[in-house]
């Protein structure tokens, strides 16, 4: 069900652990299968508790639980932005805003062509560089004002 | 970023992050000093115990003395944990300390399980900071590639692992018993205690969990001594501290200055406060601390005493910092729902309690505040407090009761006339987008 790059990603994360402890890699095996899958489906989430001799209900917790997890189809490219208090002080939501007009959708939305899902986020640990917008989890963009938004939508759109 | 200290002193060029730059800054030397020297593990922990290290994540726990319950002689295995999951609103050192010193910490925790006896680390890393947790990799195999990590540690008899494993979006997981629950791979949900980790921590082991800033501070606290650490602060607040400064200041950022230092000058440091306006209000130590109106912080000096003195906590060293430009039931509505959201949902009052707390303070943001409301927020807080696993449920009570406590006037008026007392065009000018 995954392809044998993202085993071979998961066993390295396997091997971090003791023996006895696959368990514990069960949030990066989750990681790794939405880079792959784009999302978790229940397939998905029962393919990774098997590859690492877990209950699926066990993965399936953990999958609900931590927020960058997808339990549902999202765009090809997850914009989430950060509103919390510092960020909210320094433009936060007025870079929400923005993105939500520039795309036309509002928080939790996807694009009519799939392209863009859109995020409301809690605090990244990045309140410095406020306004911030993490791109598909992992990239983050800080100091976001109205230009390097429309500049970044364009690139992403590439 | 600026530095008077330890950490993020001496940074210089776009490699500071690698192994050979370490070295070239002094890296390593205190490990190597350890080994050459053959310098007991008590002895080690006695030096950290003379610096006066408190613990950086929000408690302020003294690290020698939190060592030092460490069961070294437990036989099987013993590990440590390094918190990295830095999601406190407000806090933003740990990211800048791995992506510019990662060794520091690498060193520490080395350090720290000579002292300790462990043979095993982890760095939980905050989720949302993926590049961090990439370059952290890239920093272990350096270590590992020179013998710094592994087995036999620079031909001697000590032998220690350390490994990254990155968080996905949980604060809870910041809670140290809930981070070791989601090492193991479940939800983060905090465990009880006792027992406390140092008798069983991960995997049921004796576990040691300290934050990012106090690993990073152990390398100097050898190499210098414990003395010369503590001199760089003040008498029971030792060294430099690194503070997250954000909100409505012209230069956000990471400021490291030693402890003590007044609060005014952290303020000038970090450019003052944004168009000449007025400080209104400030949270000193991370989302969870009680905020304090701005006269009685430019009275503070920044360390664990000053600021509990006042009637909060240094915390994590998280300052927010808000021009008289914020509306305070606003800002407490985003922080409530922030709790709200973020609560593992274990405990009942926790679970239930930041639900009511949000929602209250909701309706009264939007002109639907009832005359009994404010009693109704007090009620529900002191519901909360002392009755629940861990201090998730506390920490969002406190924001509730201080901001009451000190902007209760402003709750009133929104209560009575429906709408805030800061216009709000004065708002959106004060809060827009900020180009530094």
């Amino acid at each position: 069900m995954l392809s044998s790059e993202s085993l071979k990603k998961i066993d390295q994360e396997i091997a971090k652990y003791p023996l006895d402890q696959k368990q514990s890699a069960s949030m990066s095996a989750l990681r790794i299968a939405q880079e792959e899958k784009g999302w978790l489906a229940n397939e998905t989430i029962e393919f990774v508790a098997k590859y690492l001799e877990m209950p699926a209900i066990a993965v399936f917790e953990v999958a609900s639980f931590y927020n960058m997890y997808d339990l549902a189809p999202v765009g090809a490219k997850k914009i989430t932005v950060c509103t919390n208090l510092p960020c909210a002080l320094s433009g936060g939501v007025d870079a929400a805003e923005y993105v939500k007009k520039k795309l036309g959708i509002d928080f939790n939305e996807t694009t009519a062509d799939g392209q863009f899902t859109l995020k409301e986020g809690e605090c990244m640990g990045a309140c410095g560089d406020a306004p911030v917008l993490l791109v598909n989890n992992h990239q983050m963009c800080s100091w976001m004002t109205e230009e390097k938004i429309d500049q970044l939508l364009a690139d992403l759109k590439k | 970023m600026t530095s008077k200290g330890i950490i993020l002193s001496g940074l210089e060029g776009d490699r500071t992050w690698r192994l050979a730059d370490y070295v070239q800054r002094g890296g390593y030397a205190a490990l190597k000093k350890i080994i050459a020297e053959n310098i007991s593990a008590d002895q080690v922990i006695s030096e950290v115990k003379k610096s006066a290290l408190r613990g950086r994540g929000g408690a302020g726990f003294p690290t020698g003395l939190k060592w030092s319950f460490m069961p070294r002689a437990f036989p099987g295995a013993k590990y440590l944990a390094c918190n990295s999951d830095e999601g406190e609103p407000g806090t933003f050192k740990d990211r800048d300390i791995l992506r510019y010193n990662p060794h520091s910490v690498i060193e520490g925790m080395i350090i720290a399980g000579y002292a300790m006896g462990c043979e095993r680390g982890y760095n939980y890393i905050h989720g949302e900071i993926f590049e961090v947790y990439d370059r952290f990799e890239e920093a272990l195999q350096e270590a590992r590639d020179a013998g710094l990590l592994g087995k036999n540690i620079l031909g001697s008899d000590f032998s220690f692992d350390l490994f990254a494993h990155h968080g996905y979006g949980a604060y809870i997981c910041g809670e140290e018993t809930a981070l070791l629950e989601s090492i193991e791979g479940k939800k983060g949900q905090p465990r009880f205690k006792p027992p406390f980790p140092a008798s069983f921590g991960l995997y049921g082991k004796p576990t040691t969990i300290n934050n990012t800033e106090t690993f990073a501070s152990i390398p100097y606290i050898i190499r210098e001594g414990g003395d010369a650490f503590l001199a760089l602060g003040k008498p029971n607040n030792g060294g430099t501290k690194l503070f997250s400064v954000s909100g409505h200041v012209n230069k956000p950022g990471n400021y490291e200055i030693p402890m003590g230092t007044p609060f005014s000058e952290l303020l000038e440091l970090a450019g003052g406060v944004r168009g000449g306006r007025k400080l209104k209000a400030v949270i000193p130590g991370g989302s969870s601390a009680p905020v304090l109106p701005g006269s009685v912080m430019m009275d503070c000096t920044m360390d664990y005493d000053s600021i509990s003195k006042a009637g909060s906590m240094l915390g994590s060293g998280a300052v927010i910092v808000m021009d008289e430009s914020t509306c305070m039931v606003k800002a407490l509505e985003r922080l409530s729902y922030f709790y709200f959201e973020e609560s593992c949902g274990q405990c009942t009052p926790c679970r239930e309690g930041t639900g009511w707390l949000y929602r209250v303070i909701h309706r009264i943001e939007n002109g639907l505040g009832r005359s009994d409301d404010l009693d109704l927020l007090n009620s529900i807080t002191t519901n909360i407090m002392g009755r629940t696993i861990c201090a998730l449920g506390d920490a969002a009570s406190m924001p509730v009761q201080s901001f009451i406590k000190h902007f209760g006037d402003e709750f009133a008026f929104h209560i009575e006339h429906k709408k805030c007392l800061v216009p709000k065009d004065v708002q959106r000018e004060g809060s827009k987008i900020y180009v530094a």
